[in-house]
């Protein structure tokens, strides 16, 4: 293991990236996560072939990472929730033309305008797809610097592995602290691509990328086996953590920055006798259906930690069938909830 | 262990940097850390402040509500955070910037003329750096021999006339008897 | 012997175009210089929305297909990918100069190196004939039954003559393909746009003044007159900028 640094998780992250061999960034300012952008700003243009640009919009930023990933590179573009909303049109696209990319958005609160603070209120937006049209993305929700950096090279993996979009869903929180990371990824794995346009060097057809299929029966089939292929990702790649569960009588989820402060919460309300563990999921899509469903028959109810109105508390329901109560401790707007929030609500579970 | 420390103060204090120094402190002595700024507008000559935790076990929350350790920077820091610190707790005032005394008599309150030591002493605009020296001292909370390692991690390389100037000022802080 | 051929640079697939349209002929001055300069093999293209979506299916080139606007930044990132290869957009007017204009714009003002195919038929052909950016003042369409009022929905917009203004275009011309002589114009500034990119000058678009006999309502005969008559007044053929040396009169 390498010495540790301390990063940024915006920065870590970046770092990451290019690591993972991705050189061509496209961005657009908007806080909390500019320093995405003046990171590769600096490095990017150091690396032989490597680009950064700043686009003129979110728009043409998505647009330029589509250009980029129909040519087979590794690319990546960052953005927070309002950013998201426009780079939403060509999300669509990338999943309409199966095209792998790396999306970030370190959420702030909405809707509208909001504000910068820290928020989790997308998390609709991205396990829903985001865009219009039947599709998912892979969606990773970092609780760590080390976390940033590790699921930012997992994501590519899993994009190029699975010719889709993984998106890193963090907050500002993330973006913004600094821990201690290692940065020893390992090697970059190498997947077909034979589809991507090169130019054709008069030696093959020609490839085209297109997400237009004006015959009803034959989007249908693309859509069919684009569902198949989700059904492998789910059955493969959902990532969560437990902590504390063996004996839980009451389940705390939380992903990103409301799992750290759960785990305080979870501290606290042991120190009064009171079994509390997590399930935190680390992939929001593929969501860790399994293991909630496991826990619905040994816990007496469950404790949706999120920064928004309750938005994965409905996939928590989805997945446990409402075998069990799932309460909310949420705050919104910017605000995260304290320890304080979450242990009245872990006192209202235990009287259940 | 698990130290939970807040500094506070106007943006250009040089808030986030003594954070970050301390952060370094605390990953050279093998200690789980985590160090969160504020961000926004608000850093563009207002209020900054900064969460810093050192700790023995995983840390959970990188959000410091209950300092054990604060340091105020300005008056308004103190009035909005002075409650909050644990008791049993330690506030650093500047003193030439904070004529107010703390209320609490749980606490303990060390009162250091920083802004005034560090400009007497040819070092404007390391008041910060000072008080970092007078809190590494009273708290104990990080070895003093690691200190040259850790401002390493934080002056930039380009700038190593900075790096002596920060040592002075943290052996200014770490020396300072109160009057 | 051979007296006239099919160029190498387009498949076998038959245009799915409008009796009249003069897409046809603009397809084939694209693939005609891109045969005559030999870069068919390290050409990628990027078609629009709009009439010419399905230029994929018909340039014998490696193609992407853009969200409606968006060739010219998805260009950006196939160009920036690698730098040789060759890329052209093929854009219509509403894809060009209504929803994709802050991408033509700021992709010249990066003087992008790449090619910009831009067809301007002053209507959007696809959706069945509504008022386009560069419909005229007056002219009939399905969204303007009363003609181009412009007083209250404005006036046309001038894509080469408001390309001029920016620094970054390197090569802007507009031409016509409704006669012989026309033609072998636009045939040739096609080819120098393309020259350009090989050459590394940056950001070329050639402005085609097309028809759309179908929703013009005229026949394809009436729609190239309709050119000369209508169209070209307002759209003054010509080069409008070349770092080259040579400006419009």
């Amino acid at each position: 293991m390498g010495e540790k640094v301390l990063m940024k998780g915006n920065e870590a992250m970046a770092e990451a990236a290019i690591m993972a061999g991705c050189h061509h960034y496209f961005g657009y300012p908007i806080t909390p996560q500019t320093e995405v952008a003046a990171y590769m700003s600096k490095r990017l243009p150091k690396i032989d072939g490597g680009v950064f640009l700043q686009a003129e919009s979110e728009i043409a930023a998505i647009n330029m990472v589509i250009g980029v990933a129909s040519t087979g590179k590794r690319v990546m573009t960052s953005s927070s929730s309002p950013g998201i909303s426009l780079k939403s049109e060509g999300i669509s696209y990338l999943a309409g033309c199966d095209l792998p990319a790396l999306i970030v958005n370190v959420q702030r609160g909405g809707p509208g305008l909001g504000g910068i603070q820290p928020s989790q209120s997308d998390y609709f937006q991205a396990t829903r797809g985001s865009g219009h049209g039947d599709y998912h993305m892979i969606v990773l929700a970092p609780a760590s610097v080390q976390e940033m950096v590790n699921l930012t090279f997992k994501g590519f993996d899993l994009a190029d592995k699975y010719r889709m979009t993984s998106m890193i869903l963090a907050d500002g929180t993330m973006g913004q602290m600094m821990e201690p990371v290692s940065l020893e990824l390992g090697e970059v794995k190498n997947y077909d691509k034979s589809w991507a346009l090169t130019g054709t060097k008069l030696e093959r057809k020609p490839n085209i990328v297109n997400s237009l299929f004006l015959k009803p029966d034959e989007l249908e089939v693309f859509n069919f086996n684009r569902f198949d292929r989700y059904k492998t990702i789910e059955e493969n790649e959902v990532m969560y953590e437990e902590y504390k569960m063996e004996d839980a009588e009451i389940c705390i989820v939380a992903f990103g920055v409301a799992a750290r402060v759960s785990q305080n919460a979870i501290d606290a309300a042991r120190a009064k006798g009171i079994k509390v563990g997590m399930i935190r999921p680390i992939t929001l899509w593929p969501f860790p259906k399994k293991p909630l469903l496991a826990a619905a028959d040994k816990v007496k109810a469950f404790v949706s930690v999120e920064l928004n109105m309750g938005q994965m508390k409905e996939d928590i329901e989805l997945a446990t069938r409402c075998k069990k109560p799932v309460l909310l401790a949420n705050r919104t707007g910017g605000m995260i909830p304290t320890v304080e929030n979450i242990l009245a609500k872990i006192d209202e579970a235990d009287k259940i | 262990m698990n130290k939970q420390i807040l500094i506070a103060g106007f943006g250009g204090q040089g808030i986030l940097f003594s954070g970050k120094f301390l952060a370094y402190e605390g990953l050279i002595d093998n200690k789980e850390v985590s160090w969160l700024p504020s961000y926004g507008p608000e850093m563009r000559g207002g209020t900054a402040n900064c969460s810093i935790i050192l700790s023995d076990t995983k840390i959970g929350s990188p959000i410091v509500d209950n300092p054990d350790i604060l340091i105020a920077m300005n008056a308004p820091s103190l009035d909005k955070y002075e409650n909050a610190v644990t008791a049993g707790g330690e506030i650093y005032i500047d003193s030439s910037l904070i004529e107010k005394k703390v209320n609490r008599n749980d606490v303990n309150a060390y009162y250091i003329p920083a802004t005034k030591l560090a400009s007497d002493n040819g070092l404007s605009g390391l008041a910060n750096i000072i008080m970092i020296g007078l809190m590494i001292k009273k708290s104990g909370i990080v070895p003093c021999e690691n200190i040259e390692k850790a401002m390493k991690k934080v002056v930039s390389a380009k700038r190593p006339e900075l790096f002596e100037l920060n040592i002075r000022a943290i052996e200014l802080g770490y020396n300072y008897e109160e009057a | 012997m051979v007296v006239f051929e099919k160029p190498k640079a387009l498949t076998d697939a038959p245009l799915h175009y409008c009796p009249g349209c003069t897409h046809g002929i603009i397809h084939r001055l694209v693939a005609e210089a891109i045969d005559e300069l030999g870069i068919q093999g390290r050409t990628i293209g990027v078609a629009p929305v709009g009439c010419s979506v399905f230029a994929y299916n018909y340039f014998d080139v490696d193609m992407v297909q853009a969200a409606h606007g968006r060739a010219p930044a998805v260009a950006t990132g196939v160009k920036r990918s690698d730098p040789n290869n060759i890329v052209f957009t093929y854009q219509g007017d509403g894809d060009l100069a209504a929803i994709g204009t802050a991408e033509t714009v700021h992709s010249a003002a990066r003087g992008e190196n790449i090619t910009v195919i831009f067809v301007n038929n002053a209507i959007y052909g696809m959706t069945g004939g509504q008022m386009a950016p560069t419909t005229l003042p007056g002219q009939v369409t399905q969204t303007s039954p009363y003609g181009r009022d412009v007083e209250k929905v404005g006036y046309p917009v001038k894509v080469c003559e408001m390309l001029s203004q920016i620094d970054g275009a390197y090569y802007l011309e507009r031409v016509a393909v409704n006669n012989v002589k026309n033609v072998k114009k636009a045939k040739a500034a096609i080819k120098k746009a393309f020259r350009n990119q090989i050459d590394g000058k940056g950001f070329s678009l050639v402005e085609v003044i097309s028809t759309c006999p179908t929703n013009w309502g005229k026949s394809p005969v009436d729609a190239l007159a309709w050119v000369d008559e209508k169209m070209i007044p307002y759209y003054p053929l010509g080069v409008y900028k070349d770092k080259d040396g040579a400006t419009n009169e």
